[in-house]
């Protein structure tokens, strides 16, 4: 079972924006995500919109769904157009899912090709692709190297066998370091995902998961405490007591270790859970998220963001395609979040980043609360001299405690 | 069998002689309200349309518990042998935190209606207003009621009624309140066996209040008892203890709604309205007087209400605290005992320490605030009223743990209470079991029957105001009654132990104990908080002291993440969702020091229950 939606306003049929979501649209940047809900196994810890074959029932199919996709791309290039906001070159695209590469690496093409026409790719466009060890080869990253990918993100989650049967991850341990290669032989560039706090994880397997990715030599690298999310089937396995639960100091110890042993290794971070090897490595995309960019999130549950309106699409894919046989919008409902929500916001996303948060954007009571964060330690005093709210290793680690002390909650 | 009366005695010029004025003693629940609901039907004051369930008990909250709180006088006609009467049935309160206003009200009455649940048998609280009754030499009136009842047992406890009072056990009428049955023999017993009131029509007129109640609409309506001379409307009236005079805006009598008449004459029983806001202008107990041509001596038996607990009320919402203030001034013009001075805590912000007759008192008061008012409340542990000799032999009044005097201490009073327990004899044992742990003192042991047992104990208050009666019911699976008065003080090795946050004392656990006990207090306390109060971003030790001597300690460990890994790729909105969450939640703490503290942390910990996890 997914997440559910948010609860919002409805949302046109036509997919109209508000006039105000034109408004600086030139100043800001513009992206894709691309939804791909379809996985070959259903995780135990997973969450996200994504059905196995089996799950899937009948009214959508794995392979016409590159075409759907492509349908709801031109239907919001002309959403958009239509609601007087200008068009802007695509900086970024991301396909994530679910697996994309359970599709044909044709079919991913071809959904990008649609991007390509629809609002033209910048020439230095980031477009990257959520893979599977085991769903990619040799040829197929060929395939979306020539494409116009330029980046793949890899799946890997754990080294450890004992660690992946518990996430449910079927992929062969080894898979990882041939895909790695054979995406850096494509002319790829390549991120690892992984994730620790697994119930059952030693910190010796957590070191040992981190020393195998670093031994792949990534540009960048994802590293995610394990969420029990309710409703799935490890949350279930917790609950009945069959699998021991997560520990929230576990996962802080393991959080030093990942971020020193990337640190030695010449990966800095520049988000809280993302460390690369340069600037130039790291993630445009999910940067163009956290620093509010415009992007068209297309495919079932995927969430959009356009000149403050958020929108999400309905979330099962028979639903989805319902929507775009009928030409009308998939999106489920909407919300444009108030000044309070928006200031929140900026202040959740933006200090997560290494960049930070200009003081000058927090309200006086968010720069009061900043001499206190120094004395405690969680934010860099150098950058709070130089008016940006930077945190440190301690104040990652308590990110949100810092973020509701500046927000005085 | 009477008939209801034809012609009803018109009040104002009726002859003592065919007065009855008489009240209902009962436990909670053994029926009172729905007898006199069936006294109302079948006198015919109240038509069988009009009949609300319980009539006489107006309050929610008395409706809601089967209490009654305040009473009221209704005057119904009645006629035996072709003779038309006046009765005045005057409801008493039945709980034990109102034994003075209960002896304001048999002070009205010439006899008394002992009634008793032919399936419960005596409880202990009756006989308590049983004695109050006798002492006030009424005549007593047993009834065994609810005998419809198939559990009823009337062969049994009329039995234990007639050891009890000494009559005959055939003597005792079986009625049913439910069905009517027996309830006109009652009524021409009351006529028959109560004897008329007497006083002299022509002295200064005296008339005792038996009770004051806030209307919205009328303002004080004062019930009194006319004793000797009579009273009527516009005349100026004075109250005797405050020397306070008003004109009388309306006198009557209620049947049950209230009707102005001419006046109240000798032993009549009937309401004043005077115009006055606020019950402490019209307190129970005093005697109202003919301003022209006042009484020289008064009635006797004036009391100032003397709470007997204390508590502090804060507001969960501190920008309540004036709506606070307003509700406890509005309940106080209904209820004379309630008292309240402004207090502040470190930990709670403002409120109000309130003065209490008994923790009936108390959550009543509480509920009503919460209930009437839509105010939420902490309240902390009650606590009672402390006599403690300092070094230089000075007598501090301590309320409130934080008025203990620090440094050395020659002796500490403590208010003592006497209390009569009555039990089936099995659970005598698990009951000296609890009064011993209490810290009491067995004085006396009498089987009222072969199963049911009488244990009189001498208490300190303090052990009984906090979960005494609770843990009585389950040791003896609610068999149990309890009933207690205030007898004299002891001279106790009673200490203050204070809770620490991080080093900061949070005034709210204070407590004062015996200092066998003060251990397992600061244990207990340490413990709960641990578990109800979230990891910090620093390590908080909880401690629990008497002065500066550590007697328990537990810790907080510091919190090490508190970050979400993930933003959801592009669901922005869930996560703002969540931190929005947070913020409502930040809203119900409490910063002691630098720590945040939950208001569930207080409740729970200061109430009796078991923590829930956090």
């Amino acid at each position: 079972m997914a997440a559910a939606l948010p609860l919002g306003d409805p949302a046109p049929a036509d997919g109209s924006l508000p006039a105000s979501c034109a408004v600086g649209a030139m100043d800001r940047t513009f992206s894709v995500y691309v939804h791909i809900p379809f996985c070959a196994v259903r995780c135990g810890y997973c969450d996200f919109n994504t059905y196995t074959a089996h799950e899937l029932g009948s009214g959508s199919s794995q392979d016409t769904y590159a075409e759907a996709v492509s349908q709801e791309i031109v239907f919001g290039a002309k959403a958009l157009l239509d609601s007087g906001v200008p068009t802007r070159e695509v900086s970024t695209v991301f396909f994530g899912g679910g697996t994309p590469t359970l599709l044909p690496a044709e079919d991913l093409v071809r959904v990008l090709d649609e991007i390509r026409t629809q609002w033209t790719l910048a020439e230095n466009a980031e477009v990257t692709t959520e893979a599977n060890p085991d769903s990619v080869t040799r040829e197929s990253l060929q395939v979306l190297k020539d494409g116009g990918f330029t980046r793949v993100s890899i799946g890997m989650q754990s080294a450890v066998p004992h660690v992946l049967k518990t996430l449910d991850r079927t992929h062969n341990p080894d898979r990882v370091g041939m895909a790695v290669a054979w995406a850096k032989e494509a002319g790829l560039k390549v991120s690892v995902d992984l994730i620790y706090g697994t119930p059952g994880e030693s910190i010796e397997d957590w070191r040992t998961s981190v020393n195998t990715a670093l031994s792949y030599d990534p540009d960048h690298i994802s590293a995610y405490a394990l969420i029990i999310e309710e409703g799935t089937r490890l949350a279930g396995q917790i609950r009945r007591g069959e699998v021991a639960n997560i520990d929230d100091d576990d996962h802080a110890d393991k959080y030093l270790i990942a971020d020193e042993l990337f640190g030695a290794a010449g990966y800095s971070w520049y988000e809280v859970s993302n460390w690369s090897k340069d600037e130039a490595s790291r993630c445009i995309h999910n940067l163009a998220y956290w620093r509010g960019g415009d992007w068209w999130g297309a495919g079932p549950g995927a969430h959009s963001h356009v000149g403050g309106l958020r929108w999400w699409n309905v979330k099962h894919p028979a639903a989805y395609q319902q929507r775009i046989d009928a030409g009308t919008s998939p999106a489920a409902g909407r919300e444009t979040p108030d000044e309070d929500a928006r200031y929140l916001e900026r202040a959740m996303l933006l200090t997560r980043i290494v960049d930070g948060m200009d003081t000058a954007e927090l309200l006086p009571e968010g720069r009061t609360a900043i001499a206190g964060l120094i004395a405690d330690g969680l934010v860099v005093p150098e950058a709070a001299f130089a008016k940006k709210v930077v945190l440190t290793l301690q104040g990652r680690l308590l990110a949100d405690a810092v973020l509701r002390r500046l927000l005085n909650y | 069998m009477s008939p209801m009366a034809r012609t009803a005695p018109v009040p104002a010029a009726t002859d003592p002689a065919i007065i009855r004025n008489f009240c209902i003693i009962a436990h909670i629940d053994h029926g009172k309200s729905t007898l006199a609901d069936r006294m109302l039907q079948l006198t015919g004051v109240v038509s069988n349309r009009d009949m609300k369930a319980q009539y006489l008990d107006r309050m929610d909250i008395e409706r809601e518990r089967g209490i009654t709180i305040k009473s009221q006088a209704v005057r119904m006609p009645w006629e035996v042998e072709g003779k038309a009467y006046a009765l005045n049935m005057i409801d008493t309160p039945g709980h034990v935190d109102f034994t003075y206003e209960v002896s304001r009200s048999l002070a009205a009455c010439e006899g008394a209606i002992l009634l008793v649940d032919a399936a419960q048998g005596i409880e202990a609280q009756t006989l308590a207003n049983l004695y109050l009754a006798m002492e006030h030499e009424l005549t007593i009136i047993p009834v065994l009621n609810k005998i419809d009842l198939p559990n009823a047992q009337p062969e049994k406890y009329a039995a234990e009624i007639s050891k009890l009072i000494g009559c005959e056990p055939e003597d005792i009428l079986q009625v049913s309140g439910k069905t009517g049955m027996g309830v006109e023999e009652l009524l021409d017993k009351v006529v028959r066996d109560l004897p008329a009131p007497v006083g002299n029509p022509d002295a200064p007129a005296r008339a005792m209040i038996f009770d004051s109640v806030y209307d919205t609409y009328r303002g004080v309506v004062t019930y009194v008892r006319v004793v000797d001379g009579s009273l009527s409307p516009r005349e100026k009236v004075q109250m005797m203890s405050t020397e306070t005079v008003y004109e009388l805006l309306e006198i009557g009598v209620s049947s049950p709604e209230p009707v102005p008449t001419k006046g109240l004459g000798v032993g009549e029983v009937g309401y004043l309205i005077t115009g006055v806001k606020d019950v402490r202008q019209s307190k129970v107990g005093d005697t109202v007087t003919n301003f022209a041509k006042p009484a020289t001596e008064s009635l006797g038996g004036y009391e100032d209400p003397k709470p007997m607990v204390f508590s502090g009320l804060y507001p969960i919402d501190g920008s309540d605290y004036p709506a606070l203030r307003d509700a406890l001034d509005k309940l106080q013009l209904n209820d004379a005992a309630l008292t309240y001075v402004p207090e502040t805590s470190v930990a709670l912000g403002f409120g109000f320490r309130v003065g209490f007759l008994g923790l009936l008192h108390l959550e009543i008061t509480r509920e009503r605030l919460e209930a009437e008012f839509n105010l939420d409340l902490i309240s902390t542990a009650p606590n009672v009223v402390y006599e403690v000799m300092t070094e230089d032999k000075k007598m501090v009044t301590v309320t409130n743990p934080s008025e203990f005097p620090d440094g050395k201490i020659l002796e500490v009073h403590e208010p003592m209470v006497a209390a009569t327990i009555l039990a089936p004899h099995e659970f005598v044992g698990a009951i000296m079991e609890l009064c011993q742990s209490r810290r009491g003192t067995m004085r006396g042991m009498d089987y009222l029957s072969e199963e049911r047992v009488e244990l009189r104990y001498w208490l300190p208050l303090a052990e009984i105001v906090f979960d005494f009666f609770d843990v009585l019911k389950s040791k003896t699976r609610g068999y149990a009654s309890l009933d207690w008065k205030a007898d004299g003080e002891q001279i106790s090795d009673l200490v203050k132990v204070d809770i620490l946050l991080q080093g900061e004392q949070v005034d709210a656990f204070s407590a004062i104990t015996h200092r066998d006990k003060a251990y397992a207090y600061g244990t207990m306390m340490t413990v709960k908080l641990r578990e109800l109060i979230n990891r910090q971003q620093f390590e908080v030790p909880i401690q629990a002291a008497i002065g500066s001597r550590i007697i328990a300690r537990e810790t907080i460990r510091a919190i090490r993440k508190d970050v979400l890994a993930k933003c959801y790729g592009g669901d922005i909105s869930r996560k703002r969702k969540l931190l929005e969450k947070q913020k409502e939640g930040k809203k119900r703490m409490k910063m002691v020091g630098r720590v945040e503290v939950p208001q569930e942390a207080f409740i729970a910990a200061l109430s009796s229950e078991e923590p829930k996890k956090k």
